[in-house]
């Protein structure tokens, strides 16, 4: 009898308590980078509870953005879906095609398209609209960038204070960069571009200096195998076949600043998101530069967006959504960014003071803005785990040695207008 | 009384009833259901194909390529760690200083997770600076790139699960060794038998169960230790360690296409049942010795 009582005040308290605040929101989030992430998206949440005690937020770590993906589509399934989740750019078509995500445009006003939705980088927003509508929000966002070791340039004769401007550049720096011992060996590669695991991301962006495109915005087309991304293709495997100035075969990612601090690599292409971890590690001087691209400057974005599930009331929809512009304005922007590394993904937010103080004293993370001039979207269509693997897969065979470029490219061209047909 | 029993027993075994209902043995039933039927997305309800996706397996070229490299790489990780294991455990099975130092040390790749492994012998196979590379280059060899080049990739994922799972089976062997009495040694040095004949003769034929049971362990093992090839390839180059488990994930829930996925998987139940039962049922005759 006393169990049963103490039951039912437990529960009648559950019950005010949800009676007390006016909407309870889940929000699903993954954590790619080292760092304080996790922290930094639990404190924003609590600083925006306290401000709204009307809404009450449950942040949720997901793991990785796979995991994250994973997650969010079996909760969808089962009928218990979260209002908001981060998760890939790239996944829209995928969220989109599962009909899980509504767009943004019912939960901004007319003159919020235009200051809100309308004032992020045009280079996010490629992997963000599509149908005419919104549907993700940029907040976690990278780019990649070149790292070079200045004292190897020394040693080389070259200007440590000047990085490559463009691939013929850096394929001849890289060749005064490249050192051999006694015997013969390389102990040191002029560049050290990585390709395990998802090889596309940083082709996409010499396709882009090279002035191509990989997919437009339907989702549907891709283009891999036009003249501007075979030779992107060729220059890349060029880079070991005949220009010997970066190692065989297929190099790996969690390996590469680790390759470019043992001086192994004197140029590394990586992600800027390891801008912390390489300015804490590096025993040298380096140096932050654009990617140089063959014929102009090109970069891919990649990272993740904010998205509102589908299976709630407008109203709880409603508060995410505020909750969401609440966490892109300036100062919240900056704190994150700060905090992880990752490219304030608005203007206004490099004109806060807090940011302008950052980039004083750290100023290789201007590189990274300045670049979003020239970025392209990330690969993204309809199936795009599996369009991407397809061309992962054919850059692995060329990089490999296995098949020609132009041979690699046609053929996962073919699989994946095959794969692509049923969205036409 | 006899009832009461009876109505006893069934409900101290509900309860591992109910998981195993809800968690093999239905979704096993789902799979099989699911494999039958394309992959609904929002947009495009589910529809009945039939064998449709076994149809199409036949054609894809990736899911070929996955039931070669399973086959090549349990042909090389079951007998190989098998040996290892057996070689470590006659090594360890004898008293001299430092012998459980020595056994730890074999045993300790057991108790490190697979994915640390992995992440540890990625340094081991990294070009230029990795371990292999420097012994490597101190001879004079030039550097190689284990992990990254399509004909070696898979053997150096091998390597792999062989230095992990050889100090498991070492445990079982161990114990096995331990169970031969030290009269029939006895009885073998009179008869004036050598050490490899006692071995051949008496050691291998009495081990024989245990044997038995690690090469199930090891089979079941081939094709289901895959968490390395997350960290280490992701199946790549060009799908080279492509084994059927990551392709499984990989079209589950990289893919979603959870149809085509459900019909890999009753493939390679099939496959795991057809070798398992296989295993017990011809080899379990010749097992025990008499």
């Amino acid at each position: 009898m006393r169990l049963l009582n103490v039951f039912l005040a437990t529960s009648a308290l559950t019950l005010f308590a949800s009676a007390a605040s006016a909407v309870d929101l889940e929000f699903y989030f993954p954590v790619a980078v080292g760092g304080p992430a996790a922290g930094t998206i639990q404190s924003l949440t609590e600083d925006y509870m306290a401000a709204h005690p009307d809404v009450k937020i449950d942040a949720i770590y997901t793991g990785s953005y796979a995991d994250t993906t994973t997650k969010a589509i079996t909760a969808v399934r089962g009928g218990n879906a979260p209002q908001l989740i981060i998760s890939l750019s790239t996944d829209m078509f995928t969220f989109i095609d599962e009909e899980m995500i509504v767009a943004w445009d019912a939960y901004v006003t007319e003159e919020e398209k235009e200051s809100w939705i309308g004032g992020f980088y045009p280079a996010f927003m490629a992997n963000s609209q599509t149908e005419g509508k919104t549907w993700g929000i940029p907040f976690q966002r990278s780019t990649p960038v070149l790292y070079w070791n200045k004292e190897a340039f020394s040693k080389a004769g070259l200007d440590p204070e000047k990085g490559p401007a463009d691939w013929a550049e850096m394929v001849e720096m890289g060749k005064k960069l490249t050192v051999k011992d006694a015997s013969g060996n390389v102990t040191q590669w002029g560049v050290h571009i990585p390709s395990s695991g998802f090889p596309s991301w940083l082709w996409t962006g010499i396709v882009a200096g090279n002035g191509g495109l990989l997919a437009d915005d339907t989702g549907t087309k891709v283009t891999f195998n036009s003249d501007a991304a075979v030779g992107a293709l060729e220059a890349l495997v060029a880079l070991s076949a005949t220009d010997a100035v970066m190692a065989p075969g297929i190099l790996d990612w969690g390996g590469t600043p680790k390759a470019f601090f043992e001086g192994q690599a004197a140029m590394i292409w990586t992600t800027t998101g390891n801008l912390t971890n390489v300015r804490t590690n590096a025993p040298f001087d380096f140096g932050v530069g654009f990617l140089p691209g063959l014929t102009k400057n090109g970069a891919p974005t990649g990272g993740g967006n904010f998205y509102l599930l589908k299976g709630s009331t407008d109203e709880e929809l409603q508060a995410a959504a505020d909750f969401v512009k609440w966490a892109t304005a300036p100062e919240q922007a900056a704190k994150w960014t700060i905090a992880t590394g990752y490219v304030a993904p608005r203007p206004d937010v490099w004109e806060t003071q807090t940011m302008k103080d950052y980039v004083k004293d750290f100023p290789q993370a201007l590189v990274a803005r300045d670049q979003l001039d020239y970025a392209v979207a990330e690969l993204s269509t309809f199936e795009g785990p599996k369009v991407t693997q397809l061309l992962n897969s054919a850059l692995e065979a060329a990089i490999t040695g296995q098949k020609s470029p132009k041979e690699a490219l046609d053929a996962a061209q073919a699989e994946a207008d095959a794969t692509l047909a049923a969205y036409r | 009384m006899n009832r009461r029993t009876w109505i006893h027993a069934w409900l101290m075994l509900l309860p591992a009833f109910v998981f195993l209902i809800a968690f093999t043995h239905l979704p096993a039933v789902t799979t099989l259901i699911d494999s039958f039927w394309t992959t609904g997305k929002g947009r495009r309800a589910a529809v009945f194909t039939g064998l449709g996706n076994y149809q199409k397996m036949l054609e894809d070229p990736i899911f070929l390529k996955a039931m070669v490299n399973s086959a090549v790489y349990a042909a090389i990780t079951i007998p190989a760690s098998i040996a290892l294991s057996l070689a470590m455990a006659l090594l360890v099975h004898r008293a001299f200083r430092g012998v459980s130092l020595m056994r730890m040390a074999f045993f300790t790749p057991t108790v490190l997770p697979l994915i640390a492994v992995a992440n540890i012998w990625l340094f081991f196979y990294a070009p230029g600076f990795g371990l292999i590379d420097q012994i490597r280059l101190f001879f004079g060899l030039p550097s190689a790139n284990y992990v990254g080049q399509p004909d070696t990739a898979l053997y150096a994922v091998a390597a792999v699960t062989i230095w992990k799972e050889a100090g498991f089976f070492m445990i079982f062997f161990l114990a096995a060794l331990q169970t031969i009495p030290q009269s029939l040694r006895e009885a073998a040095a009179i008869e004036g038998c050598g050490r490899f004949t006692f071995f051949r003769r008496v050691t291998l034929p009495l081990i024989m169960p245990t044997t038995l049971f690690v090469s199930v362990n090891a089979v079941i093992n081939a094709f289901r230790l895959v968490d390395h090839v997350f960290v280490m390839t992701k199946g790549g180059p060009d799908s080279a360690t492509m084994l059927l488990l990551y392709y499984i994930f990989e079209t589950g829930f990289r893919f979603w296409d959870t149809s085509y996925a459900a019909a890999l998987t009753v493939v390679l139940i099939a496959i795991l049942s057809v070798v398992g039962i296989g295993q017990f049922f011809l080899a379990d005759r010749r097992v025990h010795y008499k």
